[in-house]
């Protein structure tokens, strides 16, 4: 049954250059607050970031470590795969490469973990090269816990599941692991300009 | 506690689409802890998609995704579900 | 379960932010007292929302009620609230719920607390309660900001009485002279308005998910069973 169209109702969203907007996607001003659990609330005394797995040997960051790296600003248009996007958000934060520079690694994949046991899965070449960041600040301000404060993954170029909140690390795998949303029904690589949201697309 | 955090009342309509039985007084059974609680006191979060946790552990139990066809239900968490039909 | 369409009788104001919207709903089967519908709205190019609402009034053939709180940058609501005229059309997807559910058969005494808007399926109980001629030992503790956001005022008024007990409690402003609660439900008032935990009250706890999270603690602190407090949250996302 097709839907009924309700008189005059428009919903929330605003007009974007359609060069910018992923099909299916509607843009929003708000930054809408999505999380799959509670809240995690780390102390920062007891944070840290590592990258273990098939690694060489382990790397591991204390916040004030990890807050000595460098770090750049950046300027990125975000996608959910509940359609909203959101163009020109601005972050700070440490680009992967930093962090896996002098790191050897045959993997091909990565997982991130993080506070509250998600994760989400990625090849490695999505997280290199200048494609993602650990951030740490949003729109010129530390970022926030319901937004994924301390700190969380920046990755553009897919949809936003594959950005986790509360980000703890990487573990590098040779094998590809789907991480919390990949095994109960989103896609495995979640490209949003091919339209890659659920199993099958 | 999460201000936008609900309770399993708010997915009520869409399990009741996929199950054809009225599911909020179903009787789950957490593989965590092995708390018992109605799916209608479950806590529901929505992030990607929906996740429903135990109101005492926090173990994610049912996970929802929906396309507008297809849904797909994880019980990851779940031991038992008790049913009335 | 599926979508029907739903046609608006009238939209009727109750105060500043509120009103209940009537409609008529082709097929509906009938519904029980804390039931809710999921209501979805769809745009001329598809773009979909989707809320799920209590439902107010007590089963009468295809009319079907809803009590809608105008959220201030909500999306839905104000549609609800400001867009809707007699004849629209929107669709619904209910009755649904079982568990936060009350029917007159079940007896009492029963304990219900509101917090804003969550008045609205508890107000369902009352008015299931009233339409059966009940005189079951009813207690409604009811949080608004102020007198005049007290929704349903005048009908709880008029059903105050046969057992039915409503205490007020307006955390923001008091009108003058007012003797009653003016701080957020806590322990010591649940205490005070009873019934006691003794008493095995049925207890139903609807409200924003702090309200409801902060009542149902200090129930549980009082003594009464975590099972016998049935709780249903109401989001900014409107689930």
């Amino acid at each position: 049954m097709s839907p009924i169209i309700s008189r005059g109702f428009r919903g929330r969203r605003d007009d974007a250059p359609s060069d910018r907007v992923p099909p299916g996607q509607y843009v929003t001003r708000d930054f809408p607050v999505l999380s799959a659990g509670p809240t995690p609330h780390r102390p920062l005394e007891q944070w840290d970031f590592s990258i273990v797995g098939e690694v060489d040997e382990p790397r591991r960051w204390t916040w004030e470590e990890f807050r000595e790296l460098p770090s750049e600003e950046v300027t990125v248009d975000i996608h959910c795969v509940t359609k909203w996007s959101k163009l020109d958000t601005v972050w700070q934060g440490v680009s992967v490469d930093t962090l896996l520079d002098g790191v050897e690694s045959a993997a091909e994949y990565v997982v991130q973990f993080c506070d509250g046991g998600y994760t989400a899965n990625l090849p490695v070449d999505d997280v290199t090269g200048g494609k993602a960041w650990v951030v740490f600040a949003y729109d010129g301000e530390p970022l926030e816990p319901e937004h994924g404060g301390p700190a969380r993954m920046l990755v553009p170029h897919l949809y936003f599941w594959k950005s986790a909140k509360w980000v703890r690390g990487l573990r590098l795998s040779a094998t590809d692991e789907p991480g919390f949303w990949e095994v109960n029904g989103y896609h495995n690589y979640g490209d949003p300009w091919q339209q890659q949201r659920y199993w099958g697309d | 506690m999460d201000a936008l955090m609900l309770d399993g009342n708010a997915v009520a309509g869409l399990l009741q689409e996929v199950f054809a039985v009225e599911m909020t007084t179903a009787i789950e059974t957490c593989n965590r802890c092995g708390g018992t609680d109605r799916v209608g006191a479950l806590h529901v979060f929505r992030g990607a998609g929906i996740v429903m946790r135990c109101p005492h552990c926090d173990n994610a139990l049912v996970t929802i995704v929906e396309d507008g066809t297809r849904v797909w239900i994880g019980f990851a968490g779940v031991r038992t579900l008790q049913v009335t039909v | 379960m599926t979508w029907r369409v739903a046609e608006v009788v009238n939209v009727v104001p109750q105060t500043p932010r509120v009103k209940t919207i009537a409609f008529d709903v082709f097929g509906w089967p009938g519904h029980r007292a804390g039931q809710h519908v999921d209501v979805r709205l769809t745009a001329e190019d598809g773009y979909e929302a989707q809320r799920g609402y209590s439902i107010a009034s007590v089963p009468d053939g295809t009319r079907v009620e809803l009590t809608v709180e105008r959220l201030e940058d909500g999306e839905v609501s104000p549609y609800l609230t400001d867009g809707l005229q007699p004849g629209d059309r929107i669709e619904l997807r209910g009755p649904v719920g079982g568990y936060f559910v009350w029917e007159p058969a079940q007896g009492g005494p029963l304990l219900l607390v509101a917090g804003g808007s969550g008045v609205v399926p508890l107000m369902a109980m009352i008015r299931a309660r009233a339409a059966a001629g009940s005189d079951v030992d009813t207690r409604l503790l009811f949080s608004s900001r102020s007198w005049e956001d007290v929704i349903y005022r005048e009908e709880l008024e008029r059903l105050g009485g046969d057992g039915l007990t409503v205490v007020h409690t307006l955390t923001r402003s008091q009108p003058p002279g007012w003797a009653g609660y003016d701080r957020r439900v806590d322990a010591e008032m649940l205490a005070e308005v009873g019934p006691s935990p003794a008493e095995l009250p049925g207890v139903y706890v609807c409200g924003p998910t702090p309200f409801v999270e902060a009542a149902a603690e200090a129930l549980v602190q009082l003594g009464h069973e975590p099972h016998r407090v049935k709780t249903e949250r109401f989001g900014p996302t409107g689930g």
